[in-house]
This record gives C-alpha cells, sequence and structure tokens, in this order.
C-alpha cells in the first residue's frame, strides 16, 4: 500500500446511481404506503377544488367542455403542490438530508427518486380524480383521446421535476409552505399553457394538440436537465 | 460619493433632460394616435432595458455559481431589482397606451403574455432573496435566476399561437417598417438615457449591497470573537 493511500483511509465506493435511486425510491413508496399522508390530502384537497369549481362555474352546460381543461389542471397542479412541500420535510427530522449531504451517494439519484416518487403520486391522483371530472362536468372527448394520456404524462413530469426541485429551494426559506407556489408557479406557467389547451383541444376537438405535446416534451427535457445540472447546488447549498 | 460617479450622474441627468424634450417637443405627432403615440420613447427603452438586466442577472447568477464571489451575487441583485423596476414601467406604459389606441387596458398577446410572466418570474426572484435566510440565499437564488432566463423564451414559444396585437418592431423589421428620423432620434435618445439611468442605479444598489455585505461580515466576525459583546 502505498503511503498516499495510507494517509487518506479506507477509500469508500461511491454507489451506483441506479442504486441509490431504487433504493430510495423504494424508500418513499413504502413510507408513502404505510402513511399515506400525501396521498390523503392531495385527494381530499382535489375533490374539495373540483365541487367549489362546481359551484363557480355552471358544470353541465355545453362550455363546460372549454373550461374544463382548465379546471382539471388547476386543481391537480394545486393538489400537487401540498405534496411537494412534504417532499423534503420528512428528511428533515434526525437530519437524513444532512446525512445524505456527506454521504458518497450521487445527489441525482436522490432528486430523481424524489421526482418519480412525486410523479407516481400525482399520477395516481390523476386516475383517481378524472372519473370524478368525467361525471360531474359530463366530459366527452371528442378529439383522440389517447392523447390525453400522453399530455398528462408529460404534463405531471413538468410539474414535478420542478416542484421537486423547488421544493429543495423553498424548504429552506422561512414561510416554506408559502414560498413554493411562489416560485413554482411563474416557472410553471408554459407548461401550464400547454396541459390546458392541448386538453381543451382534445375534449372540443377542435384542432389538433400536437403543438402542445411538442412543447411538453420540450420543456420537459430543458427543465429536467437544468434540474439535474444544478440540484447538487443547491442540496449543498450553505 | 466618487468624481466619476457624479460626472456619470450628471451626463444620465443630462441625457434624461434631452431625451424628455426630443420625445415631447421635438419628435412630430403621430398622424393617427396623436400625442398618446409619445409613451412610445419611454416604453420601448424601457423595455430593452429591462430585457438587458435579466440578461446580466443571468449571467451574473452563473458566475456566482462557479465562483461564489460575493460581486457576482451583488450584480445579481441589483441587476434584478433595476430589472422589476424598468419591466413595471413597460407593463404600467402600455395600457396607458393600448386603452386610447386599441381600445382595451391589455390583451393575452404573445409579447404581452411574455413580458408579465418574466415580471412574474423576477418578482418571485425577489421573494425568494428576502424570504430564505443566511448565506445560501445567493446559491438558491442563482439557481431560481437561471430557471427564470431558461423559462422565458419556452413562454414566447408557447404563446406565439395566440393572436398577436402588440405592434411589429419598427426598427429593423421588415419591409415598410421604419420611423419618421426625428422620432427615430428622439427613441435614440431615450435609449441612451434610459440605459445610462440603469446603469445608475445598479451601481447605487450593487455599492449598497457590498456594503451591507461588509456590515453583516463585521457582525458575523464581532459574535465570533467576543459573543458576549453582540448579545448586548
Amino acid at each position: 500500500m502505498s503511503r498516499t493511500a495510507a494517509i487518506a483511509g479506507p477509500t469508500i465506493a461511491s454507489p451506483g446511481l441506479f442504486r441509490v435511486l431504487r433504493n430510495s425510491l423504494v424508500k418513499d413508496l413504502r413510507l408513502e404506503w404505510r402513511s399515506k399522508d400525501a396521498i390523503n390530502s392531495m385527494l381530499f384537497f382535489a375533490l374539495l377544488v373540483v365541487v367549489i369549481f362546481s359551484f363557480a362555474f355552471e358544470p353541465t352546460a355545453e362550455e363546460s367542455r372549454r373550461v374544463a381543461g382548465g379546471l382539471i389542471w388547476v386543481s391537480f397542479l394545486f393538489a400537487a403542490v401540498v405534496a411537494l412541500n412534504q417532499t423534503w420535510a420528512r428528511e428533515l427530522r434526525n437530519q437524513v438530508l444532512d446525512a445524505y449531504r456527506v454521504s458518497p451517494a450521487p445527489p441525482v439519484s436522490l432528486f430523481l427518486s424524489k421526482a418519480i416518487a412525486n410523479f407516481i403520486f400525482v399520477c395516481v391522483l390523476e386516475a383517481v380524480m378524472t372519473p370524478l371530472f368525467v361525471v360531474f362536468y359530463d366530459l366527452r372527448a371528442i378529439g383522440p383521446i389517447y392523447q390525453l394520456a400522453v399530455i398528462g404524462l408529460l404534463g405531471t413530469w413538468a410539474l414535478v421535476v420542478n416542484g421537486t426541485f423547488f421544493a429543495a429551494i423553498s424548504i429552506r426559506t422561512r414561510s416554506r409552505e408559502i414560498m413554493l407556489p411562489l416560485i413554482l408557479f411563474p416557472v410553471s406557467i408554459p407548461a401550464l399553457i400547454a396541459m390546458v389547451d392541448g386538453t381543451r383541444m382534445i375534449l372540443t376537438g377542435e384542432a389538433s394538440p400536437q403543438f402542445w405535446i411538442q412543447l411538453l416534451a420540450v420543456y420537459d427535457v430543458v427543465f429536467t436537465t437544468v434540474c439535474i445540472f444544478l440540484f447538487e447546488t443547491v442540496l449543498n447549498a450553505e | 460619493m466618487k468624481p466619476g460617479f457624479l460626472i456619470f450622474a450628471l451626463v444620465t441627468f443630462g441625457l434624461l433632460s434631452y431625451g424628455l424634450y426630443a420625445g415631447m417637443v421635438g419628435a412630430p405627432t403621430e398622424q393617427t394616435m396623436g400625442n398618446v403615440q409619445r409613451i412610445f420613447y419611454y416604453h420601448v427603452p424601457s423595455a430593452w432595458v429591462a430585457f438587458l438586466c435579466f440578461f446580466a442577472n443571468f449571467l451574473a447568477s452563473i458566475w456566482y455559481l462557479v465562483q461564489r464571489s460575493q460581486r457576482a451575487d451583488a450584480v445579481a441583485l441589483s441587476t434584478a431589482e433595476v430589472g422589476v423596476v424598468f419591466c413595471t414601467v413597460v407593463l404600467i406604459t402600455g395600457p396607458l397606451w393600448a386603452k386610447p389606441v386599441w381600445g382595451i387596458w391589455w390583451t393575452w398577446d404573445a409579447r404581452l403574455t411574455s413580458t408579465l410572466v418574466l415580471w412574474l418570474i423576477y418578482v418571485s426572484y425577489l421573494v425568494l432573496r428576502r424570504f430564505a435566510a443566511g448565506a445560501q440565499t445567493q446559491v438558491l437564488a442563482a439557481a431560481l435566476a437561471i430557471f427564470g432566463f431558461v423559462d422565458v423564451p419556452i413562454v414566447y414559444l408557447s404563446i406565439r399561437y395566440f393572436r398577436t396585437q402588440h405592434p411589429q418592431p419598427v426598427i429593423g423589421g421588415g419591409e415598410g417598417s421604419g420611423i419618421h428620423p426625428a422620432m427615430l432620434s428622439a427613441l435614440l435618445w431615450n435609449f441612451a438615457a434610459f440605459s445610462a439611468l440603469a446603469i445608475m442605479l445598479i451601481w447605487v444598489r450593487y455599492r449598497l449591497q457590498i456594503m451591507e455585505q461588509q456590515v453583516e461580515e463585521a457582525h458575523a466576525e464581532r459574535a465570533l470573537l467576543d459573543p458576549e459583546a453582540h448579545t448586548k
């Protein structure tokens, strides 16, 4: 053994990106499965928004088809913020986040596991809430319905990837619950425009949502890259 | 106050005065819109300055993340604040002009919407800076600034499907664009004046921020050396 190696001590092998990602994701999903904190609060919140919207707008009128895209996504966005706020709060107890910071595990895997966990939570929410919307607002899609799924998946990832990143920022601030929507909503406006307009086009069958799907794909690629690139900096911000 | 700054302030004052004269008196009255068109000489330079400030903020944020230089952070903060001020001027003068000319205060047109979103993003940046505590504020703010700057072209792309009501660019636009030479000269003077004003404001704000950083450091040092003195 060389002299320098003896001084440096035993080197800790950095665990693989995918192994850490999988373990962290499984841990988050198991925690959620046992507590059901995020899912229950999101579902109840989204349900409340649907009911309140139905008082604000005439739900069975013909024009409800035109505003339904906006209503659906606004309610999902608000509900997602409820879950996103809890993303990192769980890691603050017992200094888990600090432990992660000093561990040799790649930060990207922590970020991606959190984002994927949130993505799964919000997708479950959407799967439960969409039939309710269909029933309450008497919706029928005139355009191609499979494209709704594409918009749903791309749009949800857009919200969740930025939301997870900004939750890591807002967790360090005073009044962190209000901080997250304040910084998340302005940056998410392009994704929301694409989701709302794309959904409306499919529901009304007026035009092809092709452009909006492409825009969401571009948005997803750009912001996932920026998040991965900057997450380590934000995690280690002191 | 440094003499260099004093001279620059005087030049700025002169430029602003001449710009005011050129816009209000020198330039001819527009045929169809009348005097309300003169808002143009303030609206367009403000927009130009606001975009420049946000671009400077983006560069300073990257500079901060790479070098962790306190100066870079001071530049980022001061350009963001001045940019928000000029962007606010754009958003106020625009509707003032639009009401008599278009008949409405606001329309969700590509140019207008993206300017509003730009303003929202940088206000959220300033809010973050106010609410985050301690030295990590700077890192978090720099990360948000990069997000904001990447977002704006996507906003612009996402709303270009909307009908556009905002006038086409009159300088370097397509064929048939161009304005009266006196109007152009008034506009260019105001470009110079507003750019100088922005540089002056950023300069003052930057100096102030550097001083605040020094005061904070001094406080921290004193607290370290003599914990008793700090609590008294």
